[in-house]
Parts: structure tokens; C-alpha cells; sequence
């Protein structure tokens, strides 16, 4: 035996550990700098088997999550379903002290304030935010703060209104541009967690000192001074998660040397940045199959078992179920059910065409089936006809069983955005910490046709939103008259929208900058201005109706245009029929072409997504009636959706409509929610597996980019409503991401129900 | 002003459709886009889809525009390890529009299933039949009595089309739909059993639980459906008839 080696042995495992954390991992360009997918590639143990090595949950586990279910229950319970919020302190890093749920049980810790559940302030926002969010809960902001604050301080929120122009303001008002994130957090950036436990902290530092070395530049101007204060504030973070860490009793300055030490440090920077930024989505990345070379190095070494591996992903996900917010009820009306969309990729191929799958995959997925359904962690599975059989199944089982899990097109995305990339929030791919976007909410294309319609006039309130282009007044409806004002509207709108857009991101870069994620990206990146659309299925039946039926105009007393009387049938959108579904694709592309003719702020590059979250209701809410025959008030279909009960040629139709949308004019993600019922997904479990397989290989080939899937009947939803407390973790996938139903409002709890049920059978 | 009727490309047929399921998961392997012609010449007294008996109530059409349609979903149908059913109604009401779908689709190299109660089997040539990988074979009941009363038409054209699928090797899928105190009697089940489990062909047997989904159709079309008293069977009895047709080797779900 070797030397070195023996005296290895006569060391304690933990100084050996501590001393080499790199020890049998392939060097390679990750040593020197940072490069996370480098170290991946050269060091992950593809695993192509099935779900027979998972472990269930050890005692401690049981004990811990019996623990957590009854803080939940408590919650649900509480006023608004806040338990705790702070009024005293503001939320940093290092604001708090350390946290425990049960201390002795815990195999991972760390909460953002002192108490579970317990929700911290972020004042940085908008003052006025957290003082209705605290008031809205029963809380009283602690008169100190209430003087001092806002006195002192200027806010995100502040500093958009300071610039917003009457028209930014009228479009906002009327529903036009809804959803802004200019009174909260943006969100949607990832920092790269897996950095803190591959290089500890102070490589970081070091290198992002050299970052800023860097920029010693002979001409200094505003774009170099943004940046190297960026840069030091990003350094500021990075100390400060050393004495987060500290205070939980961890060196976080060194590299994570175990499989549990990769898990705590990645949950600790993660923990940093949900203890800081108030984002409406906070995205975790791409982490299991990282974390799995360091469990699959402690396995071979015989350091763990297991069921201590899937112990610490099974405590790792208690965590990120915690993570809360406070929010304002008109914030919960968009994003219903409490989202935190801590969104964690699986899956996925590797360019060299090897699967990315590894055995942490299966262990975070089988923390559903460990814990039960849940809506946090966002399971996102990149999908790949060549994602091993093994892996596929046990996907498709977990979906079934729990509907907790959703499904994007590796094959689709891969060309686009590498192998290392996650999702942010629900459908935004990025290149983990090399790309990062400026989320934008989304315009209301239905509107937008009414207002071509009735000359820029708002159709609901008869007030003038838009330019006062020329009105429709004839009593039918001609298509090509309505296209050659749909079009200039919609240019208008984009330029209207892109305009506040950069607004917002501006006084957010200024006002609220998310310096621990940023810290955890490169010094250069790729920044995405993603805009995004809603309404496209009723847009895209409007605009059919108008030209294969006859679509009589009625109007109020005022001349404007009210509602409409359609004759004859058309077809609509979901059906595979060319003749609409080409009406949808030429909607995507043409406000693409729109927002690629305006001018983001900081150069990004825009985007859009058709995703509409839970806002659909809400859109729908504030939108007339429209000449697909929709009435006022009811809501959209959800993100890419065919309106409910349209599509009528079964799954497999309405699938091939939504996948002829093309990627490449929405590139942030185009949303698909499926549901159906479980006898109509195969006789056996075993059949309804393989078929949910078949679907999801089906759908991908054809381009399809991203699917919800639900498998469960009407008759469990309409229970559950009149009996929540019998389903404390009914998990349902909406638009993008996953909520317990019985968190939603009635108005869409009715919503949901109301949506096509694939039920052929 | 009614419109015209569409014109048959060369070589192909005229027929009539119901409807169209594009994601059927249970009228054979994998996803299924299940075509349902209309036109029965049966009259089941539990008839789920009772709009689909008279041809004329269906749409007009061709074969080559139904594979136009069918062509739209090939890929994904090949990637799903299904394919294409014909189902009504009775496809074999029309056996030249059925015939021609199912050459189309074996040239779009599609797996096909034909999904009928073998009535008029002899309707189905030989060739026809050699573009059907797959018979869906409805047998109702086993004795003259049951069915005829169950049916309107006798039993024996079924039971000859059991018998010629297996001197061809045809793969067949057995449904029996089981109906309380009317398709449930122990020794007509074990008689079908002995007699499928006999023709060495049939790969599984899937015992279907009678339901009512298909009463409000009754209802809207006028028409009085005669087992508004009848109740599903229950669990026991399915596992009951589910272990008769085991008893004699067969698979059945």
C-alpha cells in the first residue's frame, strides 16, 4: 500500500477531507478557474439504470418532515397563511442568527431568519410593500423603521415612478402591460450555488477581485463604474455569506470536501441570496447531478450509505420548501398559491451526446415520493428522446403519482443555451452563471387587437390608451382591415412596453441589485430582455373567426366596440388545423419582430415567452369581450393553452398546435399545461407510464418546448374544494410551475377546473 | 345550401367519419389516433356512443384527406409506439373507405388496429385484413340468447371471424364488456374463455366495466336507454370474470 496513503489513514476522515476537498476528482481547466461545467463533464458518473437502488426516508427524516408538516399545517392556519413575519429587523445575509428547525435532526440547516417559516422585510423593493404585506397579515411594521426608512432611502419602486411616462402609466393602468415587476423583486436570476462547494469562498473572492482588476481601464465610464461597483458589492456578499455560514458553524472559505458539505455549502449560498432578494422567482439551477459526484465519490468510499445520501437530499429539499416571501395580496392575485419557483433542472444530454442523468436525480425526484407532492422544488425535467429508458419511467411514474413535475425540450434547447443550463421561474432557459435575464412580464395581445379595433380606446373603460389610429366602423368584421391596424398597434405597444421595461431594469440594477446571485456569474454576460405575451389563443381564434366565420361588430352608444356576434364556425386553435394555428405562430413572430426592433436597456438581447403564470385569470379579468366569442371577465387560457374546451380532436392535436410555436421567436419559454384523466392514460400503471413516455418523446420531436402534466379527474379537484383540509398537499401544475390547489383563490380553483380534461376513454 | 361533397382523389374512397381522438391511450398499444366512422349494425343496449349508429349522422369524406390528417401525426405516433385505430360505429360498414385508410397508414408505416365486434367480418377481404396488425374483437356475449338480445343481430358471424383471424394468425385483443345480471353469468364467461384461450391468437383480454358515460347521448338523441338501473359491476365481479379468462392461460386486465 501506498505511502501517502497509510498516512491518511492515521488522520481523522474529516482533517484528510478538509485538507485535499478535491481528492479523486479528473483535474482538468476547472482547477484553475471557474468552470463548473468543466468539472462536470470530466467527473460525472452517467447513470442509465432504473428507480430500483432509491432508499425511502430514514427515522430522522420522518421525525424531521412530521415536524415541518405540522409548522405547514400551523401556516395554512394562520391569518392570509403567513405564520411569522419580522417587523423589527431588515433582511440581509447576515441579519439574522442561525435558525433551526430541530437542531438534533437536522442533517442540513439553515433558514432565512431566525424562526422557520418566519418572513424577513426587504424594504429595498418599495417601502410600501412590505408596510401593506406586513398590515395585510396582521403585522404592525415597528414605528422605528416605519420613520426612519423611507426617509432615508430611496427605493426600486420609488425610482421607476420617477420615470415612468403618462403613457407607461395608462398602459399599466388599463391592463395593456400587466404584471410589471416595478413594485417587486425581478427575480429570475440564478447564481451559480454549486460554485461556493466546488471553490469555497475565497477563490471566489479572488477571482472576482481580479474581475475588478480587470477593469482598471484607461477610459472610466458609466458602463465600467456600474460594473466595478457591481463587482465590489458582489465581494461585500461573498464575505458576508462567510459569516452567514459561520454562524451555522461552517468554514464556507474552503472548498465543501464531503457529499454533505457539498450539499450544505450549496444550500448556504443558495440561502444567502432567498435571505436577500426578495425575487418573485428564485431559481436553484441545475444542482443534483453536481452534487451526485460528490455522493457517488463518499459512496465508493464507503463514508456514506444510501440512505444517508438520499437523506441529505430528502433534508435539502425540507429546506427549500420553507422558502418564503412577503407579499402583498394584490401580488398573490398574479402568482397564486405562495410561488417561490426554487426551480432545480434534471436530466438533459450532454454535447458529447452522453446523458447528464445521475443517480441524484432520481434521489430529488424520489423526495415526492419520500415527502409527498409538493410544488417547491420546481422539478424540472429536461426531456430528451435519449434520456435513458430507466430515467424516463421513473419520471412519468412520479408525475402520475404526484403531478409535481414538468417537462422542457433538451433537444430543443441545447443548440441555444449548452448543457450547463438551467430554467428560471417556469420555462426561461440561461446558461448558469453566465447569463442572466431582466424578467418583463407580459403584454396582453387580446387587448391589443380590441384597441385595433376600436382606435387605441381601452374597451373596457372607454378611456384612449393607445394612438388614436383610425376605428374599425364597418359591422362586419374584415380580416384585412383588422390586420393592417392589429400590426402598427402592436408595433406601438412593444415600443411602449420595451421602454418601461427598461425602466424598471434600470432602477432595479440601481435601487435593489441582486449582488449575491451576481456574484456567483462571470464578470461578462449574456443579459436577456424577456418580454412576454398573453392572450395568444385568443387572439389567434379571434383573428380565425374574423376570417372563416362572419363576426358582426356590436357597439355602445359611444360607437365603440363592445361585443360581437359571431355566424358560422371556425376553426380554433388546438385542433393541428393550419389554417389557425398559422394565425398563432405569425402573432409569436410578429411581436417578436416588434420588441427586436427596440432598444434594451444595457444591450440585452430581447426575448419573449408565451407563459402566463396564474395572471391569466387576471388578464382576463380586465379584458372585454373579445370576437372569438370569449366573454368579458373570463379568463385567458393559460400561457401557449388552446382556450378551454376548444380543442376538440383529443391530446395529440392540441399538442401539434402548441409545438408549431416557434422557439426561436420565444426564446423565454412557451407554456403548455396538459391535463388528464388517469383512465385515459392507459389501462395499467404500467401502460399509462409507457404512454406518458410515448407523449412526452412525441411531443418533444415535434418541437413542442415545454409541458405541464396532471393526471388526476375533475371529481378529485371539486372534492378538494369543498374539503381542503383533506388535501393539505394536492399539487397541481399551472402555467410554468406547480401550487397546492387548495392555496388558490376560488375564482381560479374554478379556473382550473374549468380547463380541457383529456378524458377519451 | 348544403356543400358539395368532396371530391375523391384518384384512387381514393369516399366514406363517412364521426369524429377523431388523436390521443387514444386504451384501443391499442401506445397513443392511438383513433378514427371513429359511423354507421353499426349492431344496437347495443349499452351503446357509449350511440351517435355513431346511423353512417349518416358522420361527415363525408375521403380517404385521402383522412391521411392527410393522419400523416399530420405519424412522426409523433412512431415515437409514441402507437398508431393508427379504426373505430365507430363498426368500421367494417365501410370496407372500402376502411381498407384504403389502412393501406394509407401502413405506407405511412404506422402500426394499425382495427377495433370491431366481427359482425360483418366477412366484409374484411384478405387484403384489407393483411394492412390490420392489430383486431380490437369485441365479443359481447357468448350464447345465441345474450347476444341477439344484447345486440340485435346473432352470434355466430363473430365467432366464424374469431376463427378465420386465427387460421390467418392474426394478433387479437379481446373486450368483453361486463354488464350486471346481463353479461356476467359464470358459465357463458367460461365458455368464452375456453373458446378465445382455443384460437392461440388472442395476446390479452381486457374485461371493460360497464358504465353510463355514453346515457346523456341516449338522452339527447330521444332515445330511451334501457339500463338507467343497471350499476357498474362491482370490484369483486370484475376480478371475478378478470380470473376466469386467467384460469384458462390468458392475460386479461
Amino acid at each position: 500500500m501506498d505511502t501517502l496513503l497509510m498516512d491518511g489513514l492515521a488522520q481523522t476522515t474529516e482533517q484528510q477531507s478538509a485538507a485535499d476537498p478535491w481528492r479523486g476528482f479528473a483535474p482538468g481547466v476547472w482547477r484553475r478557474s471557474v468552470d463548473v461545467r468543466d468539472f462536470i463533464q470530466r467527473n460525472l458518473c452517467p447513470y442509465e439504470g432504473d428507480a430500483g437502488f432509491v432508499a425511502g426516508p430514514t427515522a430522522r427524516t420522518t421525525a424531521l418532515f412530521a415536524k415541518v408538516t405540522d409548522l405547514l399545517k400551523q401556516e395554512r392556519a394562520a391569518k392570509g397563511g403567513v405564520l411569522d413575519a419580522d417587523t423589527e429587523v431588515f433582511a440581509s445575509i447576515t441579519s439574522h442568527a442561525a435558525g433551526y428547525i430541530d437542531r438534533e435532526l437536522e442533517v442540513i440547516v439553515g433558514l432565512q431568519t431566525d424562526k422557520p417559516l418566519k418572513r424577513a422585510i426587504m424594504p429595498f423593493g418599495g417601502w410600501r410593500m412590505v408596510k401593506t404585506g406586513l398590515e395585510a397579515y396582521g403585522y404592525t411594521p415597528s414605528p422605528k423603521l416605519e420613520e426612519v426608512f423611507p426617509a432615508l432611502r430611496k427605493t426600486h419602486n420609488d425610482g421607476v415612478f420617477d420615470v415612468y411616462t403618462p403613457e407607461m402609466l395608462r398602459c399599466r393602468k388599463s391592463g395593456v402591460i400587466t404584471g410589471l415587476p416595478d413594485a417587486y423583486g425581478r427575480g429570475r436570476i440564478i447564481g451559480d450555488y454549486r460554485r461556493l462547494a466546488l471553490y469555497g469562498a475565497d477563490f471566489l473572492i479572488k477571482d472576482k477581485k481580479a474581475q475588478l482588476a480587470s477593469l482598471e481601464v484607461s477610459r472610466i465610464d458609466e458602463d465600467i463604474l456600474r460594473l466595478r461597483e457591481e463587482i465590489s458589492e458582489q465581494i461585500r456578499a461573498l464575505k458576508e455569506l462567510v459569516t452567514m455560514a459561520a454562524s451555522y458553524g461552517f468554514d464556507v472559505k474552503r472548498p465543501a470536501a464531503t457529499a454533505r458539505e457539498a450539499v450544505q455549502w450549496t444550500y448556504l449560498a443558495y440561502l444567502a441570496a432567498v435571505k436577500e432578494a426578495n425575487g418573485a422567482a428564485m431559481s436553484l439551477g441545475r444542482v443534483s447531478s453536481f452534487l451526485d459526484i460528490y455522493i457517488d465519490r463518499d459512496l465508493r468510499d464507503g463514508v456514506i450509505t444510501e440512505a444517508e445520501a438520499q437523506e441529505m437530499i430528502d433534508h435539502f429539499v425540507m429546506k427549500l420548501r420553507m422558502v418564503r416571501f412577503l407579499r402583498t395580496p394584490e401580488y398573490d392575485q398574479l402568482f397564486s398559491g405562495d410561488p417561490t419557483w426554487v426551480t432545480e433542472c434534471l436530466g438533459g444530454m450532454g454535447l458529447d451526446g452522453r446523458t447528464l442523468v445521475s443517480k441524484t436525480n432520481f434521489r430529488m425526484l424520489q423526495t415526492l415520493h419520500n415527502l409527498g407532492p409538493a410544488p417547491e422544488p420546481n422539478l424540472t425535467v429536461l426531456w430528451s428522446e435519449k434520456l435513458p429508458d430507466g430515467f424516463k419511467r421513473f419520471c412519468a411514474d412520479t408525475s402520475i403519482k404526484t403531478c409535481s413535475v414538468q417537462y422542457e425540450n433538451d433537444d430543443l434547447m441545447r443548440g441555444y443555451w449548452g448543457d450547463d443550463y438551467g430554467i428560471a421561474c417556469c420555462v426561461s432557459a440561461m446558461r448558469i452563471g453566465k447569463q442572466m435575464q431582466f424578467f418583463g412580464a407580459r403584454a396582453n395581445l387580446a387587448k391589443t387587437l380590441m384597441y385595433a379595433i376600436n382606435g387605441g380606446k381601452d374597451e373596457v373603460s372607454g378611456e384612449q390608451i393607445g394612438p388614436a389610429f383610425a376605428p374599425i366602423t364597418g359591422d362586419v368584421l374584415d380580416y384585412d382591415e383588422v390586420m393592417a391596424r392589429f400590426e402598427p398597434m402592436m408595433e406601438w405597444l412593444a415600443k411602449v412596453y420595451m421602454n418601461a421595461l427598461n425602466a424598471i431594469h434600470y432602477m432595479h440594477d440601481k435601487y435593489m441589485y441582486e449582488r449575491m446571485e451576481m456574484a456567483l456569474h462571470d464578470r461578462d454576460i449574456l443579459r436577456t430582455m424577456a418580454c412576454g405575451i398573453a392572450g395568444l389563443s385568443v387572439v389567434a381564434d379571434s383573428l380565425s373567426a374574423i376570417k372563416h366565420a362572419k363576426v358582426k361588430v356590436i357597439r355602445d352608444a359611444s360607437g365603440l366596440a363592445t361585443d360581437f356576434e359571431i355566424e358560422g364556425d371556425y376553426p380554433a386553435f388546438g385542433n393541428n388545423d393550419a389554417r389557425v394555428d398559422d394565425i398563432a405562430v405569425w402573432a409569436v413572430e410578429r411581436f417578436m419582430t416588434a420588441l427586436r426592433k427596440q432598444k434594451p436597456y444595457r444591450n440585452a438581447m430581447p426575448t419573449q415567452s408565451v407563459l402566463t403564470i396564474t395572471s391569466n385569470v387576471v388578464y382576463g379579468k380586465k379584458t372585454g369581450n373579445t370576437p372569438d366569442g370569449r366573454k368579458a371577465g373570463q379568463p385567458f387560457a393559460p400561457g401557449a393553452n388552446p382556450m378551454h374546451g376548444r380543442d376538440r380532436k383529443g391530446a395529440i392535436a392540441s399538442m401539434a398546435s402548441v409545438a408549431k410555436l416557434p422557439y426561436s421567436h420565444a426564446q423565454d419559454g412557451i407554456s403548455y399545461t396538459f391535463t388528464i384523466v388517469p383512465g385515459a392514460l392507459g389501462r395499467t400503471e404500467d401502460e399509462r407510464v409507457s404512454n406518458l413516455v410515448g407523449m412526452l418523446d412525441g411531443y418533444a420531436a415535434q418541437g413542442g418546448h415545454h409541458i405541464n402534466v396532471n393526471v388526476f379527474d375533475r371529481e378529485t379537484l371539486l372534492h378538494a374544494m369543498d374539503h381542503p383540509e383533506l388535501y393539505p398537499q394536492l399539487t397541481i401544475r399551472v402555467s410554468g410551475y406547480a401550487v397546492n390547489f387548495i392555496k388558490l383563490t376560488r375564482e381560479q380553483q374554478l379556473d382550473v377546473i374549468s380547463r380541457t380534461f383529456h378524458d377519451k376513454h | 345550401m348544403t356543400p358539395p361533397l368532396p371530391q375523391a382523389r384518384p384512387g381514393s374512397v369516399s366514406g363517412w367519419v364521426h369524429s377523431v381522438e388523436t390521443g387514444g391511450t386504451v384501443d391499442g398499444p401506445g397513443i392511438r389516433y383513433v378514427l371513429f366512422m359511423s354507421g353499426c349494425p349492431l344496437r347495443c343496449l349499452y351503446c357509449h356512443n350511440p351517435d355513431t349508429q346511423h353512417m349518416h349522422d358522420g361527415t363525408r369524406t375521403t380517404s385521402a384527406e383522412v391521411l392527410d390528417d393522419i400523416a399530420l401525426y405519424a412522426t409523433f405516433l412512431k415515437r409514441a409506439h402507437g398508431g393508427l385505430t379504426l373505430s365507430g360505429g363498426e368500421p367494417l360498414v365501410q370496407p372500402e373507405f376502411a381498407a384504403a385508410i389502412l393501406r394509407g397508414a401502413k405506407a405511412l408505416g404506422l402500426h394499425t388496429a382495427l377495433d370491431t365486434s366481427g359482425f360483418l367480418g366477412n366484409h374484411a377481404d384478405d387484403h384489407l385484413l393483411e394492412d390490420v396488425d392489430l383486431v380490437l374483437l369485441d365479443i359481447k356475449a357468448f350464447s345465441e340468447k345474450t347476444y341477439r338480445h344484447l345486440t340485435g343481430v346473432p352470434l355466430r358471424p363473430t365467432l366464424e371471424f374469431a376463427e378465420r383471424l386465427a387460421g390467418m394468425n392474426k394478433r387479437i385483443w379481446l373486450r368483453y364488456v361486463l354488464v350486471p345480471n346481463l353479461t356476467d353469468d359464470a358459465a357463458e364467461i367460461d365458455g368464452l374463455a375456453e373458446f378465445v384461450a382455443g384460437l392461440g391468437v388472442v395476446d390479452r383480454v381486457d374485461v371493460l366495466p360497464f358504465h353510463k358515460m355514453g346515457e346523456h347521448k341516449w338522452k339527447a338523441l330521444g332515445r330511451k336507454y334501457m339500463l338507467t338501473n343497471t350499476e357498474p359491476p362491482s370490484r369483486e365481479l370484475v376480478e371475478r370474470v378478470r380470473g376466469q379468462f386467467q384460469a384458462q392461460g390468458l392475460r386479461a386486465d
